[in-house]
């Protein structure tokens, strides 16, 4: 089969490291630093907090730099590369290192993490400045950059959890940031809960890979797969896939991500956007080798992701938050990734690749919409917005460089990324072409649909603020943000517009990555012809967004939303139930169980064995008298203790 | 198998205290001066625990820094104590706990007629039992002590403790004690089987190991029945837990750390030391039954720790689901797990123990211990609520703390022959995230809520209340809780990152108790 030829070529070698490679854990000391003199240091730090902590950031990204061109110079099979470090946790069989792995699956993420990070921290200058918070904010910051970095560049799937844990708490900490909202301290601790009912499906997998094969390092778990049966394997990939629904929002634990909006805008352009969120699509790539053994687990990969990207696309129709719709959004176009990793051969460079020219654009999308609340007093209701090209051009030309990306038409990058994507879809077997070919280029109509709807309603049409006051009773007076977040957002653009013909151009980046992915293959045949695809993307995203137009664009907006709306429109607006169901059958059962449990235990549990001890000392009043009488209950005590024995001694022998 | 050198170290571990009990009880009429001198005990004691680390050999004889003088001849009963690394693990994290204890108590007003030289001479005589107990390698001393660790205890919940701690001591002692008394007939059961075995009868430890493991399965059962109560009380296992709750939310601040943190890890250590080597058969035997409490304790701990009103009997429900991963460790029989059991038994003591004092902080602040009296505290004390967090998410086991590396081995090793325990217990993952995060929700996050901070009125049964009724302002951490918290902090996040003192230190000790039990391939 080529998929076990496949994996046994990717595991091949791996070379101990040198040189710049072997001094990689600089890239996690720098932002790690940085937390700690942030998080410690107190007020003390508040002056220069916010400087050191885009410096740090930056010192990784310049090293990342220095090591990606180190290694385009090296052959594929020298490209792999191991940084031992020390041994972690060592019991006996159980030999858990605390190394990296260099290759360029990991070095494209480090470049993404820190090049768009450094970006977004510098933005955070700006955002944040009226915060008296903001050193502390940096702070976070760096924890998160260096708990992804961790994530993505350990050599196992210990020192892989331990990134993907801190990446979670980090997010728990920037949801929440807004301590006085209540909303954002449900968030966050939803999005944490959420995040570990993923964990656990990604713990498990790692039991199994030691109970079967003795190890969690990727080196020897890749080596030994194709020894275990179909069945272990299989289940590996759906646990695995679990947490990667987890992380990433994938279905059916998406209802998080949307709530995350809560944090500051940076946090969902650098977490909730570029880099955490697409965790899971890491980890399934990462995992390759396996994914690689189970056509089975591949296929739920596949239906997950076309799943979520319709999910995701279709709520992103109904919502009228900004951030929500920019949230969804991101749901969807994980799914993209989801179903593109699915695909094995045919799909894991393509999924990394929209992986990256999605970091690009959506970061910057997120910051754009950032600059449109810092302008309009915080408010998110694009109800309120209208007509704000005029008043935001910087703002408004690179969102709309970004919109172009996202909604995929040539020559921005995202058109690149998703169009190969939905390519391969089509190319997928028999029933599978068309249903995901299918899914994914539908999804692509509904973007297009609901970032136009976006467009129009933020940034053209009439100036519907100029009649209204913000929440806290203000005039609305948007203005152009400042130069330190108007440089940013001009960068990423530029990535919008290059990243995407750059990577595809030439297969460069499925070449790059062929060394830890595989050689990305194409289908021979597929049910849709391959030249035909790209006209029927570009097509269905303009007929979206002529729609867009013909609801939206041609007449005013109302400013309240209206009521009563179709039942598909309801169920959007109410995130297709997916909330409802988890409180139905999680949050209130889950609160009820409790509550009767703290019942039981304080009057039965309690109450039964109080009752014994009452009994067997000889009177129910012997416990609420104090000091005296132990001789006596010591006697009875010793009495019935010994029966007790005795009934259980009975009970096991005889049962 | 117990080599004698050294064993100074530990007959100055078992010493101090005591003389430092007796010294500060002479100290009563001065509370300052007692306290001081409680703290320069501890401290002393602190420094011979390192040096006892330090000169113990993880790859020497089993027992170590031994020694042995005749008690009760005609009984074949000594005085004989020595450590292996489990006990001296146990050991260090008590003399490390009890001067962070005194100096997060120093401060504290006590109950009207009472004294600091009173409360700090129990604790430090508490310690000083306690180490016996660890180090005990006679069963009937350790019977004996098991017991007697029991009476200091009675009276710092009794007498120091909150509203109903007359309720909650005598419900501590009497639990306790009738296990106790349980584990008395065991014993003299093991006596006599030596007794017709070898012709004259012993409680030395390592001779009635060997006399009772080889007895047949129908015999160990019995013995097993009876310590396994006793431990399975003071662990404690569900559905023999009821007494903590009460003592935990009715003792001082810092009982409650010793009692939580230290004291219930005899139970844990009991299953360790007694019962896996001396009764191997039976352990096999009825480890489902034990695996049964063990999971529903982690399962049903969790949740009632969600449910609670009070931050203190909060801290008794998380240890409970706590004490279920150590049981499913102890009793899955891999390595892996087995040293994931020691270990937590040593982190559960390091976290908890910080969780315990940074809710007696809160309390301190707000003069109540109901979770509805507080919201909103992190923006009045930023660093609390950090350190809280901390505390809490090592709680809930976040990769990067101490309490991880146990709970991941626990699991990592359970899992191969216990599949499905370990799948139900790893479900006690996302609670604990629920219970520690909703906790750390309603005290720190919200708007700032003044029912307890600025309108204290001496809040229902804290001993603490007092300290902080007269005071209106809410400051956050002073210097000197900030030195108490300090060594934890590190601690938990050092542990965290680099395991390896404590996994090399209890490592050839699991190896030997899990040999007795017939394990010897080192799991899988």
């Amino acid at each position: 089969m080529t998929g076990t030829h496949l994996a046994a070529q990717q595991v091949a070698e791996v070379t101990e490291a040198t040189g710049l490679a072997g001094s990689a854990w600089l890239l996690i000391l720098f932002p790690v630093v940085g937390a700690v003199v942030l998080l410690l240091g107190g007020r003390f730090t508040d002056a220069w907090g916010h400087l050191l902590g885009c410096l740090t950031v930056l010192a990784s990204f310049a090293y990342g730099l220095a090591l990606f061109f180190s290694s385009t110079g090296m052959s594929s099979s020298e490209r792999v590369q191991n940084v031992s470090m020390f041994d972690w946790i060592p019991v006996e069989q159980l030999q858990v290192e605390f190394g990296l792995r260099i290759d360029p699956l990991s070095i494209s993420f480090v470049l993404l993490i820190t090049g768009v990070g450094s970006l977004i921290h510098i933005y955070s200058i700006g955002y944040m400045s009226d915060d008296k918070d903001r050193r502390r904010f940096f702070g976070y910051f760096n924890l998160f950059v260096a708990a992804m970095l961790i994530l993505v560049l350990g050599n196992g799937f210990v020192t892989l959890y331990l990134g993907w844990e801190g990446v979670g708490l980090a997010s728990y900490l920037l949801i929440g940031w807004y301590t006085n909202r209540p909303s954002a301290a449900t968030a966050a601790k939803k999005a944490f809960l959420m995040n570990r009912v993923g964990d656990v499906g990604l713990a498990l997998a790692i039991f199994i890979m030691f109970a079967e094969l003795g190890t969690t390092q990727y080196t020897e778990v890749f080596a030994g797969i194709d020894q275990l049966s179909p069945a272990t394997i299989t289940a590996l990939t759906l646990l695995l896939l679990l947490g990667a629904c987890g992380k990433s929002g994938q279905f059916p634990l998406q209802a998080w991500l949307p709530d995350a909006m809560e944090g500051p805008t940076p946090v969902s352009a650098l977490i909730h956007a570029a880099t955490m969120v697409t965790a899971g699509v890491y980890l399934v790539a990462r995992a390759n080798p396996i994914y690689m053994q189970s056509e089975d687990g591949r296929l739920v990969v596949v239906i997950v992701g076309a799943l979520t990207l319709l999910v995701g696309s279709i709520i992103g129709c109904a919502y009228d938050d900004i951030k929500k719709v920019l949230a969804y959004s991101t749901v969807s176009q994980i799914g993209y990734m989801m179903l593109a990793v699915g695909l094995g051969p045919f799909g894991f460079a393509l999924g990394i690749m929209h992986l990256l020219t999605h970091g690009f654009f959506k970061a910057g999308l997120f910051l754009g919409a950032g600059s449109v609340m810092h302008g309009m007093n915080d408010e998110v209701d694009m109800r309120k917005y209208g007509g704000l090209a005029r008043v935001m051009p910087w703002t408004f030309g690179t969102f709309a460089l970004g919109y172009l990306a996202l909604i995929g038409i040539p020559p921005f990058s995202g058109f690149f990324s998703k169009d190969a994507i939905i390519e391969a879809a089509f190319g997928a077997e028999g029933w599978r072409g068309w249903v995901f070919g299918g899914a994914a280029l539908l999804g692509a109509g509904l973007t297009a649909f609901y970032m136009t709807r976006l467009m129009l309603m933020t940034f053209f049409g009439k100036q519907r603020w100029r009649e209204l006051k913000s929440e806290d009773g203000r005039d609305f007076h948007p203005h152009e943000a400042k130069p330190v977040m108007v440089v940013p957002m001009v960068v990423l653009a530029i990535g919008s517009i290059g990243a995407g013909w750059f990577l595809a151009g030439g297969d460069l980046l499925a070449e790059w990555l062929s060394p830890s992915l595989g050689a990305l293959q194409e289908a021979e045949h597929a049910v849709v012809p391959h030249a035909l695809v790209p006209w029927l993307t570009v097509g269905l995203s303009l007929l979206g967004v002529l729609i867009a137009w013909l609801v939206v664009g041609r007449r005013d907006v109302p400013v309240t939303k209206p009521e009563p709306v179709s039942f598909p429109v309801r169920a959007a607006r109410r995130d297709l139930y997916g909330n409802a169901l988890n409180e139905a059958l999680i949050a209130r059962p889950g609160t009820w169980l409790a509550r009767a449990l703290v019942y039981v235990d304080n009057k039965g549990v309690d109450g039964l064995v109080n009752g014994i001890a009452a009994a067997l000392g000889g009177s129910s009043g012997r416990l609420r008298r104090t000091q005296t009488g132990f001789v006596r209950s010591y006697a009875a005590s010793m009495l019935g203790g010994s029966i007790l024995v005795l009934v259980a001694f009975l009970a096991v022998r005889y049962a | 198998m117990t080599s004698t050198s050294n064993a100074a170290l530990l007959i100055a571990l078992l010493l101090i205290p005591l003389v430092g009990a007796v010294v500060v009880a002479l100290l009563r009429g001065n509370d300052k001066v007692a306290k001081q001198t409680a703290l320069g005990f501890s401290l002393v004691e602190l420094g011979v625990a390192v040096a006892s680390w330090l000169a113990y050999d993880p790859g020497g004889a089993r027992l170590q820094q031994g020694f042995s003088v005749d008690w009760i001849p005609a009984f074949g009963v000594h005085l004989s104590f020595g450590v292996d690394g489990i006990a001296l693990v146990m050991v260090a994290v008590i003399a490390l706990l009890v001067p962070i204890v005194i100096g997060a108590g120093w401060a504290d007003k006590l109950p009207a007629d009472r004294t600091a030289g009173g409360f700090w001479s129990l604790i430090l005589l508490q310690q000083a039992l306690t180490i016996g107990v660890f180090a005990a390698t006679d069963v009937f001393l350790f019977y004996v002590l098991f017991e007697v660790m029991l009476i200091p205890m009675y009276f710092l919940i009794g007498s120091f403790g909150g509203a109903r701690r007359q309720y909650a001591a005598v419900k501590f002692f009497l639990y306790s004690f009738l296990g106790g008394l349980i584990m008395l007939a065991s014993a003299i059961g093991a006596y006599s089987m030596a007794s017709d075995e070898l012709g004259q009868g012993t409680f030395d430890w390592a001779t009635l190991v060997q006399v009772v493991s080889d007895a047949p399965l129908s015999n160990q059962i019995w013995i097993f029945l009876g310590f396994f109560l006793a431990f399975a009380v003071k662990a404690p296992l569900v559905p023999l837990h009821t007494w903590l709750p009460d003592a935990a939310a009715e003792a001082p601040i810092g009982v409650t750390v010793i009692l939580v943190a230290i004291l219930d890890k005899v139970g844990t250590f009991g299953f360790l030391r007694y019962l896996l080597p001396m009764t191997p058969d039976a352990s096999v035997e009825l480890a489902p039954l034990v695996l049964v409490m063990g999971v529903a304790g982690v399962l049903y701990g969790a949740l009632l720790a969600a449910g609670q009103r009070d931050m203190k009997r909060f801290i008794a429900y998380v240890s409970i689901a706590h004490f279920g991963f150590i049981a499913l460790g102890i009793f899955a029989f891999t390595a892996q797990a087995e040293v994931g059991a020691v270990t937590y038994m040593v982190n559960h003591s390091i976290s908890t123990g910080m969780l315990i004092l940074v809710i007696g902080m809160v309390v301190a602040r707000g003069g109540s211990s109901l979770i509805a009296d507080y919201g909103g505290l992190a923006k009045v004390t930023p660093a609390l609520a950090g350190v809280f967090l901390v505390a809490g998410l090592a709680s809930l086991s976040l990769p990067g703390t101490n309490s991880f590396i146990s709970e991941f081995l626990v699991l990592i090793g359970a899992f191969g022959p216990e599949p499905v325990f370990t799948i139900l217990a790893t479900v006690g993952m996302i609670l604990a995230a629920l219970y520690v995060l909703w906790l750390y929700q309603r005290v720190f996050h919200g708007p700032l809520r003044g029912d307890a901070l600025l309108n204290v009125a001496g809040g229902p049964g804290t001993a603490v209340a007092p300290a902080v009724a007269a005071r209106k302002a809410v400051v956050d951490l002073t210097g000197r809780e900030k030195l108490v918290l300090a060594p934890l902090l590190v601690l938990v996040i050092g542990l965290g990152f680099y395991p390896a003192p404590v996994l090399d230190v209890v490592g050839p000790s699991v190896e030997a108790t899990l040999q007795s039990v017939g394990v010897t391939d080192g799991g899988n």
